[in-house]
């Protein structure tokens, strides 16, 4: 990779930090944006407190969603689970379908307002894409290579382990990218049932029409999305990389 | 690059452990059926709209021959699901369980609600909707093993819709605490609806009418495409709420400067800022499957057209367009769910659409309305993707599996 890509990163990463540790600085580049001298700068809670709430929230469920999704991706392809592999194909599909709004929505009255209904609507929501990719990587190995792995006399245990897992690795990888990064925007919407997070500033910036809030609170969003991709497909790319160069 | 696929099939036999006899997953669906039965409530009681709700079991929330009906026939499917393999019975067992509980259902409201109360509130609760989930995985899982053509897929779907329609319109389901909700919101509800279809449809066909070109320039132009690809990739990450909110800035500033936008409806607020949001969020799918579907029409293929002297032009429209098609639909169904789901987001910021409902709902904690607004959406995302994915099928042609 280049180096000015790189460049760009780092400066979008300041530039993030600077901005949810002392917005203050950037109240004069928000002002235009505000009417009948509203705030410029969200006032109702420190931007860094909620940006770490936000994170906390979504990686909380998100590493709740890899853990189950990838057990039960390994559980179908094993010759004990073969029978849901179908089905579970078919219920990815359909739980697709469902919006994130409405299980959040739906959740509510199960558990109350707050955190809970938003880390149970991610931690569904993200269950889809990392399933879908820990099936797919374990189901695209090549049983050319399995068989290869059973002629060296592995156990069942040891393919799947040093075989299997590290092949479907960067596929699974980019599931929970894409998880992760699809939670950082869906949790936004949990503000409207009151759990902390960035979404309260962007909420408020609806309520009071007030465009300087909206604008902060999605770009922080956007940014943290970017960046965290980023990092996540770094992480793919390296083990994608280490793949190559483990001798085969 | 990958194309974006809703459903990466790597088709494997799932019959290698058909030695041992019980089956699995009818286990699992049958131990689901006896908690829903024995353990779970099937209906809740609420006094009014609001309060916390009293929960019925499968005995005391329906007349006793309907109640014992019910039971032997959820006891029916979790036998046929432990003991029969064939799915075709699966399937005609598990549709006939669903029938039974949905009508079976309906009569709750008029055996629980004492005469002339008008407050009272019946819906269905935990029991109900896990023997639905029993039988419908039963159906999935038929359905699937039996690999029904796009056709019959449709078919099975076209007679499901209707069974629902029926019960609907009869009245059956009157009594329900859903369908009150409905009943004082009719004409708002029809509207929403519209509303809501407006968004998801109309902003998929602008998507499409800008995303093909640019998807083919993007294969023409390798520059072009990294940088486009890379915007659209950064408008996904931006969150939905925020981006609703954001494009009221522009419209707004439109609508106040350009006399002519105003008169044509848009406004900083309402459904412009949804309908441009779902828009920019509906390039990135069809763009990218656009440009994928062309990158794998095979060079031989192209060289073959080539070699008969089909102009670039001729190439593109009758060569690699056609056998890009399948890709290209396939983007174009995923935007659709993602749409019909998304614009529920609209109503936050006055755009209307299904999102109305929920957000009151929540407003009011008031499950029923919540309900109102989320089940349509989900019914109409399940629809679009039932039928779009029969379409990308039949687009496929016969060739595969």
């Amino acid at each position: 990779m280049s180096a000015g890509p790189i460049l760009w990163r780092l400066a979008a990463l300041v530039l993030l930090v600077v901005f949810i540790t002392k917005p203050e600085l950037f109240a004069p580049l928000f002002e235009p944006l505000t009417i009948n001298n509203a705030p410029a700068i969200y006032n109702q809670g420190s931007l860094l407190s909620l940006t770490l709430a936000h994170l906390g929230t979504v990686f909380s469920a998100a590493l709740a969603s890899a853990i189950i999704a990838v057990t039960l991706g390994i559980f179908v392809t094993r010759p004990s689970g073969l029978e849901f592999l179908p089905l579970s194909r078919s219920l990815v599909n359909i739980g697709q379908t469902f919006p994130p709004i409405a299980v959040l929505a739906i959740a509510v009255p199960l558990v109350g307002f707050g955190e809970k209904p938003t880390l149970i609507a991610l931690f569904l929501y993200g269950l889809l894409p990392i399933f879908e990719n820990t099936l797919s990587g374990l189901t695209q190995v090549s049983p050319l290579t399995l068989e290869a792995a059973k002629g060296m006399g592995m156990s069942l245990r040891r393919r799947l382990m040093e075989v299997e897992l590290p092949l479907a690795l960067p596929v699974i990888l980019a599931g929970i990218r894409l998880s992760v990064v699809i939670s950082l925007g869906t949790a936004t919407i949990g503000s409207t049932v009151a759990a902390k997070g960035l979404g309260e500033v962007i909420i408020a910036g609806l309520q009071s029409n007030n465009m300087a809030f909206i604008l902060q609170g999605g770009l922080v969003v956007a940014l943290l999305a970017v960046l965290t991709s980023d990092a996540l497909m770094a992480v793919e790319r390296f083990a994608a990389r280490k793949l190559g160069q483990s001798p085969s | 690059m990958n194309a974006i696929s809703p459903h990466t099939s790597a088709p494997r036999t799932a019959s290698a452990g058909a030695a041992v006899s019980l089956d699995r997953l009818g286990s699992v669906v049958a131990v689901l059926i006896g908690v829903a039965l024995f353990v779970a409530p099937f209906v809740t009681y609420r006094a009014n709209r609001i309060v916390a709700g009293e929960a019925r079991m499968v005995l005391d929330a329906l007349p006793m021959t309907l109640a014992i009906g019910v039971m032997a026939a959820a006891l029916g499917v979790a036998l046929v699901s432990v003991t029969i393999r064939q799915p075709i019975i699966r399937l005609v067992a598990a549709a006939l369980g669903l029938a039974v509980i949905f009508v079976a259902v309906g009569r709750a409201p008029a055996f629980l609600t004492p005469p002339g109360n008008t407050f009272a509130r019946i819906s269905p609760a935990f029991g109900f909707w896990l023997l639905t989930l029993a039988f419908a995985l039963l159906v999935a899982d038929s359905i699937t093993r039996l690999r029904l053509g796009p056709f019959a897929r449709l078919g099975a779907f076209a007679v499901a819709a209707a069974a629902l329609a029926l019960l609907l319109v009869s009245g059956a389901w009157d009594g329900l605490s859903l369908l009150k909700e409905y009943a004082t919101r009719a004409d708002s509800f029809w509207r929403e609806a519209r509303q809501h279809v407006f968004l998801a449809l109309g902003s998929l066909a602008a998507a499409a009418l800008v995303g093909l070109p640019l998807g083919m320039v993007c294969y023409r132009v390798p520059r072009v495409k990294a940088a486009i690809l890379q915007i659209l990739n950064i408008i996904q990450t931006i969150p939905s709420i925020a981006l609703f909110g954001l494009l009221m800035v522009p419209l707004s500033i439109l609508s106040a400067k350009v006399p002519l936008a105003a008169s044509l409806g848009i406004h900083g607020i309402g459904a412009a800022p949804a309908f441009v949001a779902l828009f920019l969020y509906s390039l990135l799918p069809v763009v990218a499957n656009t440009v994928v579907g062309l990158e794998q029409v095979p060079a031989s293929v192209i060289d073959a057209a080539r070699g008969m002297g089909l102009s670039t032009r001729q190439r593109l429209w009758q060569v690699e367009l056609p056998l890009a098609f399948p890709i290209i639909l396939t983007g174009i169904r995923i935007v659709l769910v993602q749409n019909l789901g998304l614009a529920t987001v609209a109503a936050l910021i006055g755009g209307g659409g299904f999102g109305t409902f929920v957000f009151q709902g929540i407003g009011q904690t008031a499950i029923d309305l919540v309900l109102l607004g989320a089940i349509p959406t989900v019914a109409l995302s399940f629809m679009a993707a039932v039928i779009l994915d029969a379409a990308i099928d039949l687009a496929k042609g016969p060739v595969r599996d």
